[in-house]
């Protein structure tokens, strides 16, 4: 079967399975920026101090702002090593609409990065003393709001992917870019400990999440055509 | 019906189109700012409750309005480039970025030294101060990325997304940020709620306002022509251009 008769779907599985096949040979890219994650929040506590009642008033924003920069350092493999060997090009190159390839590339990223950094969120929140009603609300945020920063930042990464030093720069062009998911978060995980209902907020991050998930694969796919020339 | 914009598609043709309309603009631009800030700073009646702290106003006002309105331009600029493949659009979007940046930090810093004697605050965490910070954000952003490129062309095209990814979430940024403080702070005041303002103090603003959108197009103007010289440095009427300037030169040093 030619390449070109490929259904949508199975293009999208089959990049889907490649990306994730590299990654577990890689196992270090998925480690190291969870282990960021980690060593970060527990910078937080030896610089404000042990108090519980602090910490576990600022927790959601210790873990989200840490959420945002390890996505940040996670995000140059999403397209930089393609770039370098040419497959990329190649993507580019083929006859498929190239928001499913991006799609693929986005969705087996957060995979990677940010499914890993849901499952260990809870034992930072036991360290930080977070209150125990906050816990499905930070779960339920992170489950919808690091997709978002990975299709967000699809978008930052197909724009510095050409150039050299783009990993600075590319945290000047994605963080503000985050801000709204940060604040939504946040303030449903706090709404959440005082024991109010935080529907409101997670529905306002799921509209960014949809919104993004339609919007971010074209603007990907027109920077990744800009970058690669 | 728009034939009469294609000749403008030509860099030579903007070129001198724009040095034409630029010493109209200046003098229309000095001439309003004179007396819009004379007026303004000198003779406008000072306000009852903040006295004459208040002036801010009239250089605060036109520079924060201006920073939204220099990105949206910025955004359309980069979205004719983007569809209809019109590449001085990127010379110009080129040419109001920096230009957008510093009216911001304008307003930031005019904002500030308005709420120290107000507030007794240089900077407080409201949402107005808050979404200012963050499109000064998005406009380094545009500007960095400018620069990253060597290629002049694909600089534009990329700065060009960005724009339109930034002007998308701008209004999501300027929401959240605006609901995140109600939310953190039960009773904030709109303390920058505009009065109804006496007519007095209006018609030096409306001096003011006016002066200030056409310093900008100047400034505009003058960055424009010159993104169109570097941008077409290899092309030969940039050349003769450069060379009658030259000669010009050089006859008037003997």
């Amino acid at each position: 079967m030619s390449v070109a008769n490929l259904s949508y779907r199975a293009v999208f599985s089959l990049v889907l399975k490649r990306d994730l096949t590299i990654a577990m040979r890689h196992k270090d890219d998925i480690i190291n920026p969870l282990l960021f994650f980690v060593i970060v929040v527990t910078l937080f506590p030896l610089g404000i101090g042990p108090e519980s009642q602090i910490l576990s008033r600022i927790a959601p924003g210790i873990i989200w702002v840490a959420a945002l920069l390890s996505t940040l350092l996670s995000l140059d493999r999403l397209f930089k090593s393609d770039h370098s060997d040419g497959s990329l090009e190649q993507m580019l190159l083929s006859p498929q609409p190239v928001f499913i390839l991006v799609l693929a590339k986005i969705v087996a990223h957060w995979l990677i990065t940010g499914l890993p950094l849901i499952l260990i969120a809870p034992l930072l929140a036991v360290l930080l003393h977070l209150n125990e009603q906050s816990y499905s609300a930070l779960i339920l945020t992170l489950l919808l709001g690091t997709p978002v920063l990975s299709l967000l930042g699809a978008i930052g990464v197909a724009l510095t992917v050409g150039i050299k030093k783009g990993g600075v720069l590319l945290s000047l062009l994605v963080l503000p870019l985050y801000i709204p998911v940060l604040i939504f978060a946040t303030s449903a995980i706090d709404t959440a400990a005082l024991g109010l209902p935080y529907s409101g907020q997670l529905a306002i991050i799921a509209a960014l999440f949809f919104g993004s998930l339609t919007l971010a694969p074209f603007a990907v796919a027109a920077a990744l055509k800009v970058s690669t020339n | 019906m728009w034939k009469w914009l294609h000749p403008y598609a030509n860099p030579e043709v903007s070129y001198h189109f724009a040095g034409k309309i630029l010493p109209w603009l200046s003098a229309l631009a000095a001439l309003l700012l004179s007396i819009g800030l004379i007026w303004a700073l000198a003779f406008a009646p000072a306000d009852y409750q903040q006295g004459d702290s208040f002036r801010i106003f009239y250089i605060h006002v036109p520079a924060a309005s201006l920073s939204m309105g220099i990105y949206f331009g910025m955004a359309i600029a980069a979205f004719t480039s983007l569809v209809w493949q019109f590449k001085l659009a990127d010379a110009s979007a080129a040419a109001m970025a920096p230009v957008g940046a510093t009216f911001t930090a304008i307003a930031l810093i005019t904002g500030a030294a308005w709420g120290k004697p107000m507030w007794g605050t240089w900077w407080i965490w409201d949402a107005r101060l808050t979404s200012e910070l963050i499109l000064l954000f998005l406009y380094l952003g545009v500007i960095a990325l400018q620069n990253a490129f060597e290629d002049k062309n694909l600089a534009g095209k990329a700065a060009g997304i960005l724009t339109l990814v930034g002007v998308i979430n701008l209004p999501i940024i300027k929401y959240s940020v605006e609901w995140w403080n109600t939310l953190h702070q039960g009773s904030t005041i709109s303390k920058l709620g505009r009065p109804s303002m006496s007519v007095d103090m209006l018609w030096p603003f409306v001096f003011c306002f006016l002066g200030f959108i056409l310093l900008v197009s100047v400034i505009i103007c003058i960055r424009f022509r010159s993104e169109i010289l570097t941008r077409n440095s290899i092309r030969p009427w940039v050349r003769t251009l450069v060379s009658q300037h030259l000669t010009q030169e050089k006859a008037n040093e003997v």
